[in-house]
């Protein structure tokens, strides 16, 4: 079981925190998008927004320990064969990734607690209100978590289209290496 | 010190009223939030839920011997809907409701007044909300008036008018007790 990153390999924790975190933020996504045009009369109109929030609020923790992970953990190289420019799109990419979801989880946050109330963790505890009775706060708020998750959306399909471009045209490692970790070559004389 | 103050008082109220015509101008104490915009509307028939307008203003000439000569104009700031509840308060600014980006007024001018019988008063007028304007009649009360205890003169009102959200251009489906929302004005003017 190869936990930990390695300088060609990514370990199962990144793995897992990439597909895990993939599949909320587009289900998120999908449901925020649905749910905001919910009938009053929709069994879904009070637990769609409460899964949204709960689920967005675990994404915040899973970001923070995502973030500490990569400072801790070796970044694994590039496979051989990536030209520079790719490089730099993919690490611009990844940055703004990183950033756009850390700036919808805020502004999302931001909305519910507008007005100083807090928002359910699952039902389990309430995330107290931090920062509330901002100028137009919920408005803007509003505002920036869906233009930031929009442009997010784009760049996750520019991150799958490299990624599938790696795999089908240059036929590298790039996304199986994602999928599970690569056996690590001890180099032994 | 206290007597410099009443004197100074005395003069600028004597000031402001100027020549008094027989409604005097009363404005509306928005500032001293001695006057509430607020609303109710019925959720699912099971219970009223109580909202407002946090910042208006507005003006009224009265006089109670001349109930007929005095009208009364308010204007709302929509974006300022308050229900003490951040998402749903977005959510009325919004598109589906008042939707205060395309329409940032609303508003109330009278256009007639009587005085009823049973003392009530019956105000006609022009109510502007989602952009759209249409006649309504507050069913309106004089509550009281007289001097306040800083020198000025006070009357205050409360009335009540019914409208339905549909005849407004306000489409949200929210049950068939909750297609109209009551509308109560419990102002205080100060005579100016």
């Amino acid at each position: 079981m190869q936990l930990n990153n390695h300088t060609s390999s990514y370990g199962w924790i990144a793995i897992l925190l990439h597909w895990l975190m993939a599949i909320a933020i587009i289900g998120l996504a999908i449901v925020g998008l649905w749910m905001v045009d919910l009938n009053y009369y929709s069994p879904w109109y009070k637990t769609a927004p409460f899964w949204h929030k709960s689920i967005g609020l675990l994404l915040l923790v899973l970001l923070a320990f995502r973030l500490f992970w990569r400072w801790r953990q070796p970044t694994p190289q590039a496979p051989v064969g990536h030209q520079p420019w790719e490089k730099r799109l993919a690490s611009l990419t990844h940055g703004l990734l990183y950033g756009l979801l850390a700036v919808i989880l805020l502004s999302g946050y931001l909305i519910s607690t507008a007005k100083g109330d807090g928002i359910s963790f699952f039902g389990l505890f309430e995330v107290p209100a931090l920062i509330s009775g901002l100028d137009n706060q919920a408005d803007l708020s509003g505002w920036i978590h869906f233009w930031a998750a929009m442009i997010l959306l784009g760049l996750a399909a520019l991150h799958a289209a490299g990624a599938l471009k790696h795999h089908l045209l240059d036929r590298d490692t790039t996304l199986i290496r994602m999928l599970k970790p690569t056996p690590i070559q001890t180099e032994e004389h | 010190m206290k007597k410099v103050l009443a004197s100074l008082t005395l003069g600028a109220s004597l000031a402001l009223s100027g020549v008094n015509a027989q409604a005097a101008d009363y404005q509306i104490d928005s500032q001293g939030q001695h006057a509430f915009i607020n609303f109710k509307i019925s959720h699912l028939g099971y219970s009223w839920l109580y909202g407002r307008f946090n910042d208006f203003s507005g003006t009224f000439s009265w006089d109670a011997d001349q109930p007929q000569d005095s009208a009364v104009r308010v204007s709302i700031d929509p974006a300022s809907v308050d229900t003490n509840h951040a998402e749903r308060d977005k959510h009325l600014r919004s598109g589906d409701f008042l939707d205060v980006n395309t329409y940032p007024e609303a508003g109330f001018t009278s256009t007639r007044v009587e005085a009823l019988d049973n003392g009530r008063l019956k105000v006609t007028g022009d109510l502007t909300l989602h952009g759209v304007t249409k006649e309504v009649v507050i069913d309106a009360a004089l509550l009281g008036e007289g001097e306040d205890p800083w020198g000025g003169y006070r009357a205050g009102f409360e009335g009540t008018t019914k409208i339905r959200l549909a005849d407004f251009g306000i489409n949200a489906q929210l049950g068939p007790d909750a297609e109209a929302v009551t509308l109560i004005l419990s102002v205080e003017g100060i005579r100016q």
